[in-house]
Order: C-alpha cells, then sequence, then structure tokens
C-alpha cells in the first residue's frame, strides 16, 4: 500500500485543466459526429423494416422510393396474423423458454456449487473436461443427439429442447462457478458448525447472496432459446408446434413475395426481445461484464 | 474516452447493441429485403451516389459479401466486451501519460491497447469459433447461395445430415469441423502469446 501525495481527483482536475484547448473540443466533436453517422447506419434497416410493414403493395414497389408512407398501412399486421399465427408461435416460445430457463438455473447453480465449494478428489479434472465442452461446435454433436432422440420418440415434440437444460450447460456453470467461488468460505463454515448440509449451505447462504448472477443465467438462457433457431428446425415437424424463429423462417418459404406483410411478420418477432431488452438493459451489460472482465 | 462519458453514450450503445439479441431470422428476413437488388435499401441508397448496385444475395459473387455487411450490424455484441475491457483500464495510467507529455494518439497505442488485448484475444476466439458454425443466414436467406456460393460448412453439414439423409457423411464432418477449429483455436493462442498483455488487475 503506497502513501499518494496528491488524490486522484485532484491530480485529474489539474490535468485537465491544463489541456481543455480548443483541440480537444474538435476532437469531441468529431467523435460525437462518427457516432452519429453509424447509429444513423445501424438504425436505418430497423426504419426500412417499420416502413415497408406500413406501405401497400404499390407504395414498396414506387420509383422513386417512398421514405415515409402515407397514409400508416397497419392492416398489414392483422394481414400477416392470419397468415403467420404470431400468438401460436408466440405461445409455443414462451413455453420452451420459460421451461429451459427454468432447467438452466437449477442445474448450472448445483452443479457450480459441487465445483467452487467443496471439495472432492477429481474435481479439477472433471471442471476443465467440462471447459473442454464450450470448444465443441453444436455440428458434432446435432446428428447423435437427434438419432438418439428419434429413438426415444422424442421428435415432433419440445423434449429434446427443454430436457438437455437441465443436465448442464457448461458456459453458465463456469459463469456461476467464478461468481460462487467469491463468497467467503466463513458463511459456509458457520453454518456446517451448526450442523447444517451442504445443500443448507447452498440454499441459504449461496443462492440469496447470487441473486444477480442467476439473474443473468436466466436472462442470457433465455434470450439463446428464444433465438435458437436450429433446435426447433431439427426436432419440430408440425406447424402449430413451431416457434417464433422456425415460424418465420416457414412464412417466409411460403409468402416470400408479399413483402409488407413479411417485414410486419419480421417486426413481429423482432419487437418481444427489443421490449425484454428494455426492461433488463443493465441486467445484460452486466452480464457481458462478468464473463469479459472475469477472465 | 467512451468508459468515461458512460452516461451520455448509453443511448448510443443500445442502437448498436440491439441487432445482435434480436432472433436472427427475423433479422436475415429483413436483410433479404435490405439486399433486394431493385427496391432494397442498400441499392437505393447507391443509386443516390450513381451507383448501379449488384444483384447482392442473387449474385454469386456478391452473395458472400452480402453476408459479411449483414455480419457487421451485430458487432454491437462484440463492442460491449470490448466496452467492459475499456472500463478495466486504470486511469492512473493515463494521467502518469499526460503528465509525461504523452499525445492522444500514444496513449492510446501505448496504454489502451496492451490493456484491452485480452479482450481482442478473447474477442477473436469466440468469433472464429463461431464464425466455423456460421449456419443460420446463408441457410435462410439463400438456402446454400446461388450456385452453392453460400454453402457453408455448416450448411452444407445440415444438407447432409437432414436432407440427403448421409448421416454417417455429416457426422464425420462435424469431427472434422471440431478439429479444424481445435487447430486454429491453437494457432491463434500460440502466436498471440507475446502480443498480449495481462495487467496487475
Amino acid at each position: 500500500m503506497s502513501v499518494r501525495v496528491s488524490s486522484p481527483s485532484i491530480t485529474r482536475a489539474a490535468a485537465r485543466g491544463r489541456h481543455r484547448t480548443r483541440g480537444h473540443y474538435v476532437g469531441r466533436g468529431a467523435i460525437i459526429a462518427v457516432l452519429a453517422v453509424l447509429t444513423v447506419a445501424f438504425a436505418l434497416p430497423f426504419y426500412w423494416l417499420l416502413s415497408t410493414a406500413l406501405k401497400t403493395s404499390p407504395q414498396i414497389f414506387a420509383v422513386p422510393i417512398i421514405w415515409v408512407p402515407t397514409p400508416l398501412q397497419w392492416s398489414n399486421f392483422s394481414n400477416a396474423i392470419s397468415f403467420f399465427p404470431f400468438w401460436q408461435y408466440l405461445f409455443n416460445t414462451v413455453v420452451i423458454c420459460a421451461f429451459t430457463v427454468l432447467g438452466t438455473v437449477c442445474s448450472n447453480s448445483l452443479i457450480a456449487y459441487g465445483l467452487a465449494r467443496i471439495d472432492w478428489p477429481g474435481r479439477n479434472l472433471v471442471f476443465i473436461l467440462l471447459l473442454g465442452t464450450l470448444l465443441l461446435p453444436s455440428q458434432v454433436t446435432l446428428i447423435p443427439l437427434f438419432i438418439m432422440f428419434a429413438h426415444i420418440g422424442w421428435v415432433d415434440t419440445y423434449l429434446p429442447l427443454i430436457v438437455p437444460a437441465f443436465f448442464g450447460n457448461a458456459f453458465f456453470m463456469f459463469l456461476l462457478r467464478q461468481f460462487f467461488m467469491g463468497i467467503p468460505r466463513e458463511l459456509g463454515e458457520a453454518v456446517r458448525i451448526d450442523g447444517g448440509s451442504e445443500f443448507t449451505i447452498f440454499w441459504r447462504i449461496i443462492v440469496p447472496l447470487s441473486k444477480s448472477a442467476l439473474a443473468v443465467v436466466a436472462l442470457f438462457s433465455f434470450i439463446n432459446s428464444w433465438n435458437d433457431f436450429l433446435g426447433p428446425l431439427v426436432y419440430i415437424r408440425t406447424q402449430s408446434k413451431y416457434t417464433l424463429a422456425v415460424g418465420l423462417s416457414t412464412f417466409l418459404g411460403q409468402y416470400g413475395s408479399q413483402w409488407s406483410w413479411l417485414m410486419a411478420a419480421s417486426a413481429l418477432v423482432f419487437i418481444p426481445i427489443v421490449i425484454l431488452f428494455f426492461f433488463t438493459q443493465r441486467l445484460f451489460i452486466q452480464g457481458i461484464t462478468f464473463t469479459g472482465s472475469k477472465e | 474516452m467512451k468508459a468515461s462519458e458512460r452516461k451520455e453514450l448509453t443511448d448510443f450503445r443500445t442502437i448498436f447493441f440491439i441487432p445482435s439479441i434480436v432472433p436472427l431470422v427475423a433479422s436475415a428476413v429483413l436483410w433479404i429485403w435490405v439486399f433486394n437488388p431493385q427496391y432494397g435499401l442498400i441499392n437505393t441508397l447507391l443509386s443516390y451516389i450513381g451507383i448501379s448496385g449488384p444483384g447482392w444475395l442473387d449474385d454469386p459473387v456478391w452473395s458472400k459479401p452480402a453476408l459479411i455487411i449483414m455480419g457487421l450490424w451485430s458487432v454491437g455484441g462484440w463492442m460491449v466486451i470490448f466496452l467492459a475491457g475499456l472500463q478495466n483500464v486504470p486511469v492512473e495510467q493515463y494521467e502518469a501519460a499526460q503528465l509525461d507529455g504523452a499525445s492522444s494518439w500514444q496513449r492510446l497505442v501505448h496504454i489502451t491497447l496492451p490493456f484491452m488485448s485480452p479482450y481482442f484475444l478473447f474477442n477473436a476466439i469466440n468469433g472464429l469459433i463461431l464464425s466455423f458454425q456460421f449456419f443460420l443466414q446463408p441457410f435462410v436467406m439463400t438456402q446454400g447461395g446461388p450456385a452453392e456460393s453460400t454453402t457453408m460448412y455448416a450448411v452444407y453439414l445440415y444438407q447432409n445430415a437432414f436432407q440427403y439423409y448421409r448421416m454417417g457423411y455429416a457426422s464425420a464432418m462435424g469431427w472434422i469441423l471440431f478439429v479444424v477449429i481445435a487447430i486454429f483455436t491453437f494457432i491463434l493462442f500460440k502466436t498471440s502469446a507475446r502480443r498480449v498483455y495481462y495487467g496487475g488487475s
């Protein structure tokens, strides 16, 4: 622990005073300008989506391009829904996501506890092996899993998508293990002295203290499950059971030339996640920081 | 700069980040329309500066660049990792450098980049592993592309398994993919060892 002569804030203020030149403001202005251009570039596809979704067919193919459709053709959305069972797909997707999140949070927290808080022979080797599965591309296990699930008759059900979630996921168990290791051992010792079991420690100490980490796991696994395309594509065969992702791709195949309906359907698929993002922004960034800065 | 003015830039960050978390299928559908050769967004904008845009997804030469451009839309996910890294760079280093008379460029190259190097490596490895598994966009947007120009490895694997029912061949493809990814990851690690700086924090 070294002794500082002047506090960081005073040094910072002095430095700022000396260097707030006109060049500083020009530099700042340039950064804002670049950000503004990039923001427009990134937002433009979204605007394109909405403007096409609200145009009539002749307006879509008009030359020169109509940028702001008038009047706003909201009927495109209701027309799209009559051919794109949005609410059905939404319900299916929510069901799958809910069970997946449940399984992910429960299984990975227990696994992480075992890896972080209990010493047992071979623990580190097992941990490394589990981490190794992160390197495995999904395509390697795709086919054998499919064959296995086909043999036990789980094809065209949601089970192949939900059940594996209850058996752990290397990424989330790694994240939770790191977090659990940061909780002081004394708290667990105190419970052991009072005669509590490992599960008591887990349930009464670790879980309440890990609410933010568990929330991050829940959020990320929800998003992964929601956006999952290959899983439902491979396992679900009946149209009424499709998720939003697969349903939209089918809609594309059937009504690909109806651009206004297609954009409307696409917008409908975007909306739930965007809404979720605005409610959970802080949790998102927190979660990425967990995985990013704990390297 | 990005780290110290977090509050004002939160709104900017949102628009960059959202495309990386929304359902990729919906993005794919949108970008099919964006790349439409006659009426799409990109060719319309190009026509304003007098360029006659190419056929994008319908053109075997331009289909892969189109997918690359679409991929750039999702950089927000990578950006957030870099943002987390920027916030971990010790501020004292900048102050010390400034007192010693370092210019902005020197501060960038000698302080920011070294402290950011682990994050560059993390993103590079993740990006490498993920791009070998590139499947959804080529599958949904072009089904393997005009003249197989977008038949990526993962797409071909899927076709072999679930369209041609050559499951054994597809499984072998999966293993080869694993080995290739492992080799590239190993090479990336080995070549980066000298250039990555793991700071005290």
